[in-house]
């Protein structure tokens, strides 16, 4: 029975940072090929190692010192960061679902990035423009896999494990990424953006209880039956925005 | 137009403007939607002592919560 609690939890905490890992390091090499591109390599590659250093650096000191903080305190207050977080990448996801929101696409971000970046005056050792885009793309898209890191990994007191699956998400896509060089268009962003917001959201709903002290019945398993349940209200809401969409349309 | 203020300032707006648009962001209801559900189930539980009240509102408000962003949001994408 232990087992089972503790695998529970650890395979929903694994899936969680490694899918959201994986979403903003797309968005991220999508970012950084643009530049790259655009600008030349090498300061895009010192930008990305910069942002990636610093990232590294937060987690090692944020992390420790949030496992001094009261378990209680800590628990509420990570799973209202995470069920705001986590509704709102479900709603987002579910408008997408039913065709109320354009789909995330990566061909378009591309564009968009390419086209702020002037290639003019790019002769420079160092081209402060690359840096500072890839630096910042990487590093903002990197705070919310940290955010993720953080949270998920110290409320389970398991931040090892965490950062961890990140990393291996993290050099995935990079590997990806370079082996095809190109942004990945194909990867079904949209899914994994609803399975994070599930995630999150039932860690949120759990946590959240868990800080003001409501007992589970069944203990960590309760986190299953609430991605059990988020999952089911999810695919409704997409089913009715679509019905509601249809029927409106049809009207006017 | 760039911001000429000393750069700890900068730091700390920067700071805090990442963790408004990472919290309350474009669904400003949300945001408030989660501290309304945290204060009624932290009543039910802390205050009046009901376990199992306490953990079938939670995520039973929650869902409500966002059943209302998302008629909000429909609402809105069908004005445009």
């Amino acid at each position: 029975m232990i087992a089972t609690t503790v695998s529970s939890g650890v395979a929903v905490l694994v899936v969680a940072v490694f899918l959201t890992s994986c979403v903003e390091m797309v968005e991220a090499l999508t970012i950084v090929l643009a530049v790259g591109h655009t600008r030349g390599w090498r300061s895009c590659f010192e930008g990305v190692v910069a942002a990636l250093g610093a990232l590294v650096v937060l987690v090692a000191v944020v992390g420790p010192a949030l496992v001094r903080v009261p378990l209680a305190t800590l628990h509420l207050v990570i799973g209202i960061i995470l069920l705001i977080f986590g509704m709102q990448w479900l709603r987002k996801a579910i408008l997408r679902s039913s065709g109320l929101k354009e789909m995330s696409d990566e061909d378009v971000r591309y564009q968009k990035t390419v086209a702020s970046l002037d290639a003019s005056d790019v002769t420079k050792s160092r081209d402060q423009v690359a840096f500072v885009v890839a630096f910042k793309g990487v590093f903002l898209e990197g705070l919310e896999v940290v955010i993720a890191v953080i949270t998920l990994g110290t409320s389970a007191h398991r931040l090892g494990l965490a950062a961890l699956v990140a990393s291996v998400a993290v050099v995935l896509v990079a590997v990806v990424g370079a082996l095809v060089s190109k942004q990945l268009t194909n990867v079904p962003e949209n899914a994994m953006k609803m399975g994070v917001g599930i995630m999150l959201t039932s860690y949120g709903t759990f946590w959240t209880g868990e800080g003001l002290k409501v007992r589970w019945p069944g203990g960590d398993v309760e986190l299953l039956v609430l991605v059990g349940i988020y999952l089911v209200v999810t695919w409704l809401f997409v089913a009715v925005l679509r019905r509601r969409d249809s029927v409106l349309e049809v009207a006017s | 137009m760039s911001d000429r203020s000393p750069w700890p300032l900068r730091i700390v707006k920067g700071f805090a403007r990442f963790w408004w648009d990472f919290l309350v962001g474009d669904t400003p209801e949300l945001f408030v939607a989660v501290l309304v559900v945290v204060g009624l189930v932290a009543l039910c539980r802390i205050v009046w002592q009901l376990n199992v009240l306490a953990l079938v509102a939670l995520p039973l408000l929650c869902m409500a919560a966002l059943g209302v962003s998302l008629g909000r949001a429909q609402r809105t994408s069908r004005e445009k």
